[in-house]
Parts: structure tokens; C-alpha cells; sequence
């Protein structure tokens, strides 16, 4: 085992081991004054979106850490001075790092976190029409299987039912080997 | 002393289970048929040990017996009766034992449910669950004995149960969501022991049904129950935060709705059947997953748990081992499980192999989102990165919009085959009704243009119609509508109850992210603020005496339009053992609204800090999770289930195989019988 597998391995615990729930019970209120209700929304969008750079797994909204609350109050002084979401974010961004963001950055590293969920629909739709083009394959080559006999269209069951050869014969033994009655109810409606 | 008893009994069950794993699998696979008999009696007695073992712990608890270390964790002589005997599952030894024992309780159940299945096959779905009940046990005495003692030097009290799970939600929601938890692994035995017998026909699917609707029905009350909670306990406001915790179950919950999804078309129609046996083997991988996040011992005793890395290593150890082995067992096994039917491109069964491929994206973007982290880190030497809600919102918001839309043509779709025409005669009026009063409802009621609300509401009353439209035509030969509702089978009815409570909990959440307002505000006593059309007047303090802890309760005068409508009394909480502070809300619940009050702390000018918040929709989240979870277990009861008789289940045993598939769907049996006879 190389060194990072062992370290994925090691993360991989720790995580199993350290992870605790999110906002201590004790709920985290600040008071501020905002000139308009915009600041005040755009305050806790941001508070939401920022996670506590000291916490196990809290956002600075929720966080009881002095840390969060000064960060807060940090927020509250950027919204109120006019900076932009953008300037707020590069700030946090510069003195803490990527781990600060709730909503981790597109970058070439982020690229697979972003685009994950997409591939995995595009793999997941290539699959399911594979396996309906499969399925009528299936179907078509039993209708020709069944080519001469006429078919019913709105009976499916005749046209669907697609058996091997060797089911053929075993179904075959199974029906000799019951009796008449029970073969004639199969047939009735011929 | 009975510690020891209790102790004892836990190694008797893990004996028990040892043989439980062994013998009835070889009974099977040999035609022994005493050995497949002794499947039941070894069951009953893992129940029975792990049961006195459960009692004696929940003993120790009542009694106050803090020589055991888990009791003294855990327990303290002032905490209130009903608490002591929940602390059981209070945090990780106890809850494991409860855990196990849970697991105990569905072998009995299939133990008793299961007079209409072979017994070699329940011999070896009992024998699948006494393995995973010898991981668990061995686990326990190995690394986490809740039996364990502090001798000679036992402490004269206990730490006390942690503050934010003294709450009547820790009574029922482990309980609710480790039994959903283990209900899968009835599921999974099921799919263990069709791959081993090679045997997964529509009688299979029939059995596997009921154990599936009903294990995702209760894991749904537990998820929600868990998101309740943390609503009214931990008081931000929010009831999902898309943690590390919460995503596993979400995980195993999506993961079930695909395999109960796909197991209809399984048991109708006889196709995806190996998808479903991968499903099954999956969620039981995800339940396991999260099992090891979520149980309370995490949660609640960080620090033991960091010191002791032998846990961790001992759970990746038998997760590898149980997962790997049934991978393994699948790739062998798979091949052999080829539908034998065909389904046109317009189908239900393409409908709900849209459902699974949409709920199997969530879930993987989901688990993406949660070992992202840790990937990145072992990747870039150390770097840390955060995931969290504005990523899993962005991803599964519209991923459940496409399931919603398609939520309505699925059902009114036809197996097989589906004439475009079909579903136009079906869903035209819908589609037009359902735009029509999607955006005149909202814009008439808020006279803005609210696109997210509009789409909410178009999405609800699509699925909404297209359900009534479906019911209308299927009872349309009734003399009248209730003799219509009754001639219903269960299992139908049980769907569509669950997909309304899909559309509510849906409304819930998307309406009640867009409307809910708060405000954070420093008030002195006689003080009040506005919040929407509500006035809060905060009227001061006074002290409240709780069994184990103190509190300031304030008085919160609630009006509307200048009339008083109700008092609020949020508190703030000091469990005196462990010193903790903790909130509790003041909170009015309406069916169309929530007034949320919580408590801060006093500044130094008496001034008190208090967040109010208006949640309109907000209990709608949870109804809806209720209908969710009702439909799950009437589907679950239909007699259609229940009403496989022994003697033709041995016949079916003996034909094996796909001829067996088709003893549903007889009139397809018939003319391929027919075929069969006019090839010969």
C-alpha cells in the first residue's frame, strides 16, 4: 500500500470517527442593525455559507465558536462598508482557504465534484437506453422468431414472450408431465 | 453480578448466531432437512439472549448502577426515569446492542411472516442475517462491551445523558430509524439467498415486497422524525443541513425507493432482476455506511471514540467483508438472472427505470458530495475543502423536480407497451389544468410573479391530477365512488398515498425555503418587534425548575393585527450534571404555518437576545413524510402478498426458474405454453 493510499485509508477512519452533528443545541443569535432588509438577507445567506473554520462541521451561523462570531461580526462590518458578496468571499477566501466555503469553488480540482452527479446522469441514461434498445432487440427478434404465425397486436403476451430452446423443451417435459385437464384449461379460449 | 448475566447472554446469542450462520446454510445446500429446521429454533434463541441482554442493560440503567462504564456515561441518579431506560440507546455501546437486538427482531419477524416461503430459502435468508448478527455481537465484546466495568473504584454518579437528547424525539426516533435501518437487511438476506439458490422469480419478488415497502416505510418516519428534531431541538431554523450524518441515511432511504420501485417491475414483470438484487446489496452497503456515522455513540462521545482507532478499523474491516463478498457473490451469480422479457421504449417499466436511474444519481452525487472532501485532501497532500448545502441543494433540487414530472406518467402508463396517444388522451387536460392553476393560484394570492412558487405548484397539481384522472378511470365502473375506492388493491392505494405525501413534503420544503422570514433582536422586557403580520412582545424572565435542569423562561406575547393571539415560552437551559446550555424553542405549529421563538443570552443591559422566525409550509415537510411512510406499509399489507399458499410455492420451487415467472401473469403462461406446444 503506497503512501496516499494509506493516508486515504487513515482520512477515511478519522472521518468515521470524528464526525459530529452539525449546531450545538444552544442556538447562535447576533444582534445587528441593518439599514435595509437586503443587508439583513444577504447576512445570513452569507453566515449560512461560510462553515466555521473551527468547528467539526458547522456553519457560522450556528457555530458557538468565538472564531464564528467574530467572523460574523466581520461580515456584518464588509455588507455594511458596500462590499460585494464577491469581495466578502475573497476575503474569507485569503485568510482561511478553501475550506471555508460551503460551496467549494470550480477549479481543475473540483472539477470531477461538480460534473460528477452530470456524468453519472449521462452514463445512467447511455445504460437505460442500452438496455431498452436491448429489450426491444429481444422483442423483435422474437417476433420474427414468430414470423408466418399471425399476431394478434394487442395480445403483448404472444408477442413477447421469448423462451430458449432449451426452455422449450423443458417446459415441454413439464407439460407431459401434467395432466390433461390441466393442459386443456391452459389451452381454453383456442 | 447481573451485568455479567447480561454480558453472558450477549455471548450465548453470538454462539448461537454462529451456528444460526452455519448450519441452516449447509442444511440447504446439502437437502438436510433437520438442518434447514433448526433455522427457526436458533433464531428464536439469538432473539431471546440478545433480548434478557437488552433488559439487563436497560436494568442497570433503572438501577442506577454506575460500576458499569456505559451506565456511568451515560446516566445520572437526577435524570427522569423515561430517559434512563432510553439512554440505553444513548449513546454507542448501548445503541449497538440495540442496534443488534432491532436486527434480532427481524429475523423473529421473518421467522413468523414466513410460512408461505420454502423453508430451505428462509433457512438461508435466517442464516445471511445470523452472519451479519456474528459481526455485530463479535464487535461488541471485541471493542465496545457495554457490559464493561469501572471496578473497584465506580463513580458515585453519573456524567448524565447528553442535553440535546433529553427529548421525547430521542424516545421514538432511533428506535424508528435503526429499525428501518435493519429492515434492510432482511432485503439484502432475501438477495443474498436468491443468488445463492440462483433462484429470483416473481415469487421472490412477491416475498421480498413486503419486508421492502415496510423496512423504507419506517425508515422514512425515522429520517423524518430526525429532521423534526433538529428543527424544534437544535433551533437554527433549518430541518436538513446535509451533513456527513444526515447523508448516509438520505443515501439508503433514496437507494430503497429505487429498489422498491424497481422490485414492482420485478415481481410484474419479471425484469430488472439482477438491478434489484444490486440495489438491495447496495442500500444494505449504504445502511452499514451510515450505521457507523449516525449511531448516537459518535455523536455523543467524540473523544472516546478518537482514541480508540481499533473500532474503525474493525467496522472498514467487515463492511469490506460483507460487501465484497456479496459483490463477488453477484458478479458470479448475475449472468444467470437475464429478464425474459421485453419492454417497449414507451413503458412503465421504462418509467420506473427512469425513477431508478434519477433516485441512483441523487444518491451518488450525494455520496460524492460526502467523501469529496476526503478525497481532495489525500489527493492534494492535505488540502482541505468543504461540501456542503448550496452544493447537495444545487445538485438534488433538480434532480427531484425531473422525478416529480415524471411521478405523473408513470402510473397512468401501461406495462410493456404505452401508445404515445394513450398518454396524451391521459395527461392533455392534466397538463393544461395543472399550468393553468399552477401560476393563477400564486399569482392571484401574492400578486407578484414568483417563478419558484409557480413551478412548485405546477409540479404538485401535474402529479396531483394525473393521480385523481388514474383513480377516476380505474373506479369508473363503480356503482359509487367509495365501492370504487374499495375494490382498490392495497398495494395501488398505498402507492398513490405515497406519492402525495411526495408532492406535500415537496411543497413543504420548496415553499417553505422561499416564504420563511426571521429576525435577530435585542429586547428588553416590554420591548417587541414585527416580524410578517406578527408582533412579539417580550414581557421578561422568570425562572423555571426542570427534574435535572434550570432554566429562564420568557414570555413572548404573540399578536396579529393588533389582537393577542398567543404566548410563546422559549427557554434557555442549564442541565446542572453536565453543566450544558442548551435552547428550547417557543413554538406554535398551524398546518399552514410555524411562529418559531428561540432565547439567547442576557447582555449587560438586561437586554435579552431572541430570534423569531414566520415558517409558512413548514409542518407540511413531515405530513407528507407521514402519508410517504402510511402508503409504504399499506402497500407493504396488501393480501396479495400474504396470499402465496405453501403448496404452490413448492410447486413453483420445482419448476424453478423463468417458467415460474410467469405464474403472475398467467395469461402470457398460457400462450407460451402454447408456443412450446406448437414448437414441439
Amino acid at each position: 500500500m503506497n503512501l496516499s493510499m494509506r493516508l486515504f485509508v487513515v482520512t477515511l477512519i478519522f472521518m468515521f470517527l470524528t464526525v459530529v452533528k452539525p449546531g450545538k443545541a444552544h442556538a447562535q443569535i447576533d444582534v445587528f442593525d441593518f439599514e435595509t432588509p437586503e443587508q439583513e438577507q444577504r447576512y445570513r445567506q452569507l453566515s449560512n455559507d461560510f462553515r466555521c473554520p473551527m468547528c467539526q462541521n458547522a456553519n457560522l451561523s450556528s457555530s458557538p465558536g468565538g472564531v464564528a462570531s467574530d467572523l460574523r461580526r466581520e461580515i456584518y462590518r464588509m455588507i455594511m462598508e458596500g462590499q460585494t458578496d464577491a469581495q466578502i468571499e475573497e476575503f474569507m477566501l485569503a485568510r482561511y482557504g478553501d475550506f471555508i466555503l460551503y460551496r467549494p469553488r470550480l477549479t481543475a480540482k473540483t472539477l470531477l465534484l461538480w460534473f460528477g452527479p452530470l456524468v453519472f446522469l449521462l452514463a445512467g441514461v447511455w445504460v437505460a437506453r442500452n438496455i431498452i434498445r436491448n429489450s426491444g432487440v429481444k422483442k423483435s427478434n422474437h417476433n420474427r422468431a414468430e414470423a408466418g404465425a399471425p399476431i394478434n397486436q394487442d395480445t403483448y403476451a404472444v408477442a413477447d414472450i421469448v423462451i430458449s430452446d432449451e426452455e422449450r423443451k423443458r417446459l415441454n417435459r413439464l407439460l407431459a408431465e401434467h395432466d390433461d385437464s390441466a393442459h386443456n384449461q391452459d389451452n381454453t379460449g383456442r | 453480578m447481573i451485568p455479567e448475566l447480561g454480558n453472558f447472554a450477549l455471548i450465548l446469542a453470538f454462539l448461537l448466531s454462529i451456528l444460526l450462520s452455519v448450519i441452516p446454510m449447509a442444511g440447504a445446500e446439502r437437502g438436510n432437512l433437520l438442518w434447514i429446521n433448526l433455522a427457526r429454533p436458533l433464531t428464536a434463541g439469538v432473539f431471546v439472549f440478545l433480548s434478557i441482554s437488552l433488559l439487563i442493560l436497560g436494568y442497570s440503567f433503572v438501577a442506577d448502577d454506575f460500576s458499569v462504564q456505559f451506565v456511568a456515561n451515560h446516566s445520572n441518579t437526577m435524570l427522569p426515569i423515561y430517559y434512563k431506560i432510553t439512554a440505553v440507546w444513548g449513546g454507542h455501546e448501548g445503541s449497538f446492542l440495540f442496534w443488534t437486538w432491532m436486527l434480532g427482531g427481524w429475523m423473529l419477524a421473518v421467522c413468523i411472516f414466513s410460512k408461505a416461503m420454502p423453508d430451505e430459502f428462509v433457512a438461508r435468508v435466517l442464516s445471511v442475517m445470523g452472519m451479519l448478527c456474528v459481526g455485530y455481537i463479535l464487535f461488541m465484546l471485541a471493542t465496545s462491551n457495554p457490559f464493561d466495568r469501572v471496578l473497584p473504584l465506580s463513580p458515585e454518579d453519573g456524567a448524565d445523558l447528553n442535553a440535546a437528547l433529553q427529548d421525547f424525539a430521542f424516545i421514538i426516533h432511533p428506535p424508528s430509524l435503526y429499525m428501518g435501518y435493519v429492515g434492510f437487511s432482511v432485503v439484502f438476506a432475501f438477495a443474498i439467498a436468491a443468488l445463492i439458490s440462483g433462484r429470483l422469480d416473481a415469487a421472490w419478488a412477491r416475498w421480498c415486497r413486503p419486508w421492502a415497502n415496510a423496512a423504507w416505510a419506517i425508515l422514512t418516519l425515522g429520517l423524518s422524525l430526525g429532521s423534526w428534531w433538529a428543527y424544534y431541538e437544535l433551533g437554527w431554523g433549518g430541518w436538513w443541513a446535509w451533513d456527513p450524518v444526515e447523508n448516509p441515511p438520505m443515501i439508503t432511504w433514496l437507494l430503497g425507493a429505487a429498489m422498491i420501485h424497481s422490485l414492482a417491475a420485478t415481481e410484474k414483470r419479471g425484469v430488472f432482476k439482477s438491478w434489484t438484487v444490486l440495489l438491495a446489496i447496495m442500500a444494505f452497503a449504504s445502511s452499514l455506511l451510515g450505521t457507523f456515522i449516525t449511531r448516537s455513540g459518535l455523536l455523543t462521545s467524540v473523544h472516546a471514540f478518537a482514541t480508540d482507532p481499533t473500532r474503525g478499523v474493525y467496522i472498514l474491516v467487515f463492511l469490506a467483508l460483507i460487501i465484497g463478498a456479496s459483490l463477488i457473490l453477484y458478479a458470479v451469480r448475475a449472468p444467470s438472472l437475464r429478464s425474459e422479457f421485453g419492454f417497449g421504449s414507451l413503458s412503465r417499466e421504462v418509467f420506473l427505470l427512469s425513477n431508478n436511474l434519477i433516485l441512483v444519481v441523487a444518491s451518488a452525487a450525494i455520496l460524492l458530495g460526502t467523501l469529496y472532501p476526503i478525497v481532495y485532501q489525500a489527493m492534494t497532500g492535505g488540502e482541505l475543502i468543504s461540501v456542503g448545502p448550496p452544493y447537495f441543494n444545487a445538485i438534488f433540487f433538480p434532480l427531484m423536480a425531473i422525478l416529480a414530472a415524471l411521478m405523473a406518467v408513470g402510473p397512468i402508463s401501461r406495462w410493456k407497451k404505452t401508445s404515445p396517444e394513450h398518454l396524451r388522451t391521459q395527461l392533455a387536460k392534466v397538463a393544461i389544468a395543472a399550468v393553468v392553476l399552477g401560476v393563477l393560484i400564486p399569482v392571484l394570492l401574492t400578486l407578484e410573479l414568483p417563478l419558484g412558487v409557480i413551478a412548485t405548484t405546477i409540479l404538485a397539481f401535474w402529479i396531483i391530477f394525473s393521480m385523481l384522472k388514474d383513480i377516476r378511470s380505474k373506479i369508473a365502473n363503480k356503482p359509487t365512488i367509495v365501492a370504487g375506492l374499495r375494490s382498490l388493491p392495497l398495494s395501488y392505494l398505498g402507492m398513490t398515498l405515497a406519492h402525495f405525501g411526495f408532492v406535500i413534503t415537496m411543497a413543504g420544503a420548496c415553499l417553505s425555503s422561499i416564504y420563511s422570514i426571521e429576525r435577530s433582536v435585542l429586547l428588553q422586557a416590554g420591548e417587541s418587534t414585527d416580524l410578517g403580520a406578527y408582533n412579539f412582545r417580550f414581557e421578561g424572565t422568570r425562572p423555571v425548575q426542570g427534574p435535572n435542569f434550570i432554566a429562564d423562561e420568557a414570555v413572548v406575547v404573540v399578536s396579529r393585527g393588533g389582537e393577542f393571539y398567543k404566548n410563546l415560552y422559549p427557554q434557555k437551559r442549564l442541565y446542572t450534571a453536565s453543566g450544558t446550555p442548551t435552547s428550547h424553542m417557543g413554538i406554535d405549529g398551524r398546518f399552514l404555518r410555524d411562529l418559531f421563538t428561540t432565547l439567547g443570552d442576557q447582555r449587560e443591559n438586561g437586554a435579552w437576545s431572541m430570534t423569531v422566525y414566520v415558517k409558512p409550509f413548514v409542518r407540511w415537510v413531515w405530513i407528507g413524510t407521514i402519508f410517504i411512510a402510511f402508503g409504504g406499509i399499506l402497500a407493504a399489507s396488501d393480501k396479495r402478498y400474504r396470499q402465496f399458499k405453501v403448496k404452490q410455492a413448492q410447486k413453483l420451487a420445482r419448476m424453478a426458474g423463468p417458467v415460474a415467472d410467469n405464474s403472475k401473469t398467467s395469461p402470457a403462461m398460457t400462450s407460451g405454453m402454447d408456443t412450446g406446444g406448437s414448437g414441439a
